[in-house]
Formats: structure tokens, sequence, C-alpha cells
């Protein structure tokens, strides 16, 4: 039986802004078990990367943590002080985002930046925090580390940079990986190798992984789990395998069958989902796909539970409660 | 390439463009960066001929050298019969209506100072289309034709999305009656829910009104959806043209094939079968430029070109 790692019960969080509040989070439970890799697949403003910083205690103000509580191994991480969220952070959770250029100081050494983190966490000395440096970087991938720690990030390209930020995050040996859209600003040719990289790392280790991504291709590449986000909530979530074959809630079904088929009839009309995301400073208040939905019929204006489809598979649909009454 | 298709609209014959990247004291330049060496291909009349390649590849640099965004150091642009390259900004002028560009950001494309009316009509006051009365109504037809309202005539950008943002530069693009337009990007911008509702609604138009596009993408998958023709670029040159159901069937250039192998496929039992790209495969030059044809492409079999490698 596989531990349970983390899990997020109801998360509520909001950000202030001048047109009112903006529930970017509304209510997510899941659960992030030992050694599995989770995917977290939404559009932009489903709530995907809100909930990720949660989990690392980023949010800032204007954003707010109002309501839900995180479990890590058990224990409640909401409402930890700046320094207690330091001691989990890096050294527990660690996370790569999507631009490495931003997230890597220009003015500093490969090598300088590497230490600070590994001499901080590990509380190693410099010089062997500059060894395991170098040890990281060929674990990534990089070829002759030594010279390169001596370089500056524009000295990188952009997926030697991803995985410099993937060497940093793994350098601190942590039990979770959280790796936000770690892909979208590399060519495809160069996904394809950080997709196997962080594969190949997984392998090696216990570490679980939740990768944050709006691409359903890389998901059914590299994820054994999902969960679809829409609106700031789970809209499903299940096994990778029943996720694209036997998906439960229409806006899963929609964007699987807005994608363009792959062999023979790949001219044939593309089906989209009509409509735009809902706006989340006024959301509807039941179910956020209601309004295009091809399936909405009364109930739906309350906010449905998630329904159980064995397997661990679960939508928020009115259509899979047998008690609800489908359209007249 | 052959020319034997008598309705080629646009024809790009040996296109270079290279950038200055230093000069020295002399005003000499010292390091050139050749974004676009050496590139020939046409695009047929009613087709859409789709471009791929990565960041970098020179794809987008193409698409500005057709509508003379760039001035090409080098080679010529036939459009209709026209070489484009010769003509001065006063000659150019009918072709800028005839030839027109959606760009991949609805965000900064659209000057967020001007309503819809103003930001359609815009194109149609320099070219003298629609005026008066009319204007309005034809606006709000086009409107009509992307999946907007009139009542969306007085607002301004901030207020749509992404998506509908996309449909007012589509809009935009079409209101002085383009014969040829050159899609950049057009939907990496946008919401994957969304992106299909545009790709379905740029295809609808093409029917409509007999376009004919150049679609540039690093969306290898809605590519071929949408393409009858594609050309894959990389370092500046095209290594291989093929229809494109026989392109990712039947790759030929290493390239090509590590490039499409690469794609991740939305199907968690699809079997990985990628082909790495283990060096860069180095042009050699002097094969390039004495290929069978103009192009530098050989024709392997018929309508698919591939780069000597």
């Amino acid at each position: 039986m596989t531990e349970r790692l983390l899990t997020v019960d109801s998360l509520k969080v909001s950000f202030d802004t001048r047109a009112g509040e903006n529930q970017a989070v509304r209510g997510v439970s899941f659960h992030i078990d030992e050694g599995e890799t989770l995917g977290i697949v939404g559009e932009s403003g489903s709530g995907k990367s809100v909930t990720a910083k949660a989990l690392l205690g980023l949010i800032s103000p204007p954003g707010k943590v109002i309501g839900g509580e995180i479990l890590y191994h058990g224990e409640s991480l909401t409402g930890l002080s700046e320094k207690q969220w330091r001691s989990i952070r890096g050294n527990r959770i660690a996370m790569v985002f999507q631009d490495p250029m931003t997230a890597l100081n220009p003015v500093k050494k490969i090598g300088a930046q590497m230490t600070e983190v590994i001499a901080r966490h590990r509380g190693l000395k410099k010089a062997e925090a500059l060894k395991e440096a170098i040890r990281m970087l060929s674990e990534v991938g990089i070829n002759e580390p030594e010279r390169r720690v001596e370089q500056y990030p524009h000295e990188f390209s952009g997926g030697m940079r991803q995985r410099v930020m993937i060497a940093m995050a793994l350098s601190c040996q942590p039990e979770l990986l959280l790796a936000d859209e770690p892909t979208t600003a590399i060519d495809v040719t160069i996904q394809a190798q950080i997709l196997d990289l962080l594969k190949e790392l997984k392998d090696k280790s216990r570490m679980s992984v939740v990768l944050i991504t709006h691409d359903l291709g890389v998901v059914a590449q590299v994820c054994t789990r999902v969960i679809v986000m829409y609106g700031g909530m789970v809209m499903e979530e299940g096994l990778v395998d029943d996720i694209f074959f036997r998906p439960g809630h229409p806006y899963t079904q929609g964007l699987l069958r807005s994608l363009p088929k792959r062999d023979g009839g790949s001219r044939e009309r593309l089906v989209p989902i009509e409509g735009s995301p809902p706006d989340l400073i006024n959301p509807p208040p039941g179910c956020p796909f209601i309004e295009r939905c091809p399936h909405a019929f009364g109930k739906c204006v309350e906010r449905p539970p998630l329904f159980e489809l064995g397997n661990g598979q679960r939508a928020m649909c009115w259509l899979l409660d047998k008690e609800a009454k489908t359209g007249e | 390439m052959s020319n034997t298709e008598s309705n080629i609209l646009v024809d790009v014959r040996n296109l270079k463009k290279y950038f200055t990247k230093g000069k020295n004291v002399w005003g000499r330049s010292t390091q050139v960066l050749k974004a676009v060496d050496g590139v020939s291909f046409q695009i047929r009349q009613g087709e859409t001929f789709g471009l791929v390649g990565e960041s970098g590849s020179g794809k987008s640099t193409i698409g500005r050298c057709l509508i003379r965004l760039y001035d090409y150091t080098d080679g010529e642009v036939y459009f209709d019969g026209h070489d484009l390259s010769k003509l001065n900004e006063k000659q150019l002028k009918p072709f800028r209506s005839r030839i027109q560009t959606i760009f991949q950001d609805p965000y900064s494309s659209l000057n967020p100072g001007m309503n819809v009316l103003e930001l359609i009509s815009e194109p149609m006051n320099i070219h003298g289309v629609y005026k008066g009365d009319e204007r309005i109504d034809a606006v709000a037809a086009l409107l009509d034709r992307v999946g907007l309202k009139r009542d969306h005539l007085y607002r301004y950008p901030h207020e749509f999305s992404g998506g509908q943002r996309q449909r007012i530069s589509i809009a935009r693009a079409l209101s002085v009656n383009p014969e040829f337009v050159v899609c950049d990007e057009p939907i990496s911008a946008l919401d994957v829910s969304v992106q299909a509702q545009v790709v379905n609604m740029l295809e609808d138009l093409q029917k409509e009104f007999g376009l004919t596009y150049l679609f540039i993408a690093h969306d290898l998958s809605m590519v071929r959806h949408i393409s009858d023709r594609i050309g894959v670029m990389y370092g500046g040159r095209l290594v291989e043209v093929a229809d494109s159901d026989e392109l990712y069937e039947n790759p030929l250039h290493p390239y090509t094939r590590a490039l499409l192998s690469a794609i991740p496929v939305p199907d968690p039992r699809a079997i990985s079968r990628r082909v790495p790209l283990e060096k860069a495969p180095a042009f050699n030059a002097a094969e390039y430029d004495k290929g069978a044809g103009d192009s530098g492409l050989y024709e392997v079999s018929p309508g698919h070109f591939v780069a000597k490698y």
C-alpha cells in the first residue's frame, strides 16, 4: 500500500482585485501518493497554478488562502509561519517553474546559485556543496558540469536552463516536486528530452511529481493519475487511462474531442467547446461549466458533488447522479 | 519544385534574410544572423500552406518577409505574378490590402485605445473601402461572420477574452477583402478549449471567401489538421515539403522525423517511438545549393520534396 504524501481538502484561494474578489480556487480537494506522478490539467484561469503555489505557501497579497486544509504526512500546513514554511519549501517540496530565465539570477554563475541553495538546505560546506552541484548537473544530463558551473544563465539554452532548474530542485532530495508548465516555453524536441529526464529521475527515487500543464499530450505521456480543473474547481480525477478512454465529465469529454484526430481523418472538422471560460469574479454558483455544457439541465445551478465512477475515478457532474432527473 | 501548376498565388524564390548583430567601427557587419537562408516554395490559390519549425528556425521571419514587414537580403517573392521585392511603398499599397496578417498575441496586436468599430475600420480607411453609412453595416456584417455581435461595436479590447480578441483580429484582417492571409501562430496564445473554435472559423472563412493561408505554427498536430501542404524549417532552410498526411506518415529528413516523433501524443497507450535528434544534421551548403530544383530540394515522390542529408 502506498503512503499518502499530501492531502488537499476544500482549498479556497481568492485574490482581491479592483473589480472585486477573484475566486481563483473554489474548494479543491485531491491527494498525492508517494511515488506517483499526478497531472493537473486545466486552461488559463482554471486555478491550477494557484493551487500549486498554495502547496508551497507562496500565496501572497492580494491573494489569500481563505479556507481549506493542506495535510502533509498527515500534518496541517495551513497557518505555518514563514520560517516553518522555509524548512519545507525546497527541502521537502520543491518547484520548477515555466520560465527558467526569470527564475535564475542572471548576474550570478550557475555554480554559485546552486551551491547557495545546497549549502542552505543541506548544511554542507561550500566546497562540498559545489561538488554536489556538479554531480546534480551531470545527473540531469549536462555535459562538462565542471566547466558549466562557471557560466552564467545566458550562456545556457532554454532546455539547458530548465535542466539546471530541475537539478537545483532535486539537489535537496525533495519528496515532492511541483513542475508548473515546465516545458511550455521550450521547443518540442527539447520538451521530449526534459519529460524523459523527469520520468527517469522519478524512477530512480521515491519522489512524487505533480505536473501542471494544459497539454493533454504531455499528461498522457508522463502521468499516472490526472485531475482536471476548470473554473477553480476539480471537475474530474482518475487514472490516466480512465480519463482518456472513459472520461466522465462533459468538460473532459469536450477537451478530448476538440483535439485534432491524429491519423486518417486528420482533416475532419474539429468539434470545439463553444463559449468561453467563466468569469471568476462572478462565477456561476453551480457547475462552472454550465454555460458551455451541451447536457446542462435544471439541477446544474447547484454545485454537484464528486460522483464515484470506480477505480478511483470521480467526476463533478449531476449527469452521474442516478437520482437527479436529467433533461426534459 | 514544379512550376507547372497554373494557379500559384505566392512564389518564394531563394529568399534570404540576414540580420546584423554587430558592427565594427567602419560600419561593417561583424556578426550576421542568417535567419532565412535561401528558401523557395510556392503556395497555390485557395490552399493552406503550413510552416513548422522550432524557435529560431526562421518561420516567422518568412511570414514577415512575405508581407514586406522586412526588406529581405536576397531573393524574390512573387504574388500573383508580381515581384514584390522590386516595388516601392506606393506601388506596394494595393498588395497590402490583398495580403493581410493575423498575429499570435491578440493582447498586444490590438490598440487598447480603439473600440472595435475603429479597429476594424482602420484598414478600410487606409485602403478606402466602404465609405460613409456603408461602413458600420460592413463592420457589423464582419463581426457577425466571426461570431461576435453588433452590440460589440463600441467596446474596447480589454472587455474581450483572448478568443474574442483573436476574432476581432480576424475581422480586421478580412475588412479589406484580402486574398492571402499570413497567420503567424494564430492560436498558440488561446486556451485549448477555444483553439478549435478559431480553427474551424478560419476554415469556414477560407471556403466562403476563397482565401489562401500561410499558417505558421509550432503546434504540430493542429498544423496537420489545417494544412494541405507543409514545409518544415530548420536553421533558416526548408528541409522538407509534402502534402500534410504524407509528411506525417512518411517523414524523410532526419530533422522532420525527430520533430514529429517528439510530439506528445494525447493517448496514454501510445508507444513512444521517438527518433532522437542526436546531433544537428549539418547542412552541406554545396549539396543544398546544387539540389535537383532551384529550391535545393529533391523530389522523391510526386509532391514530396526533401533536402539532401
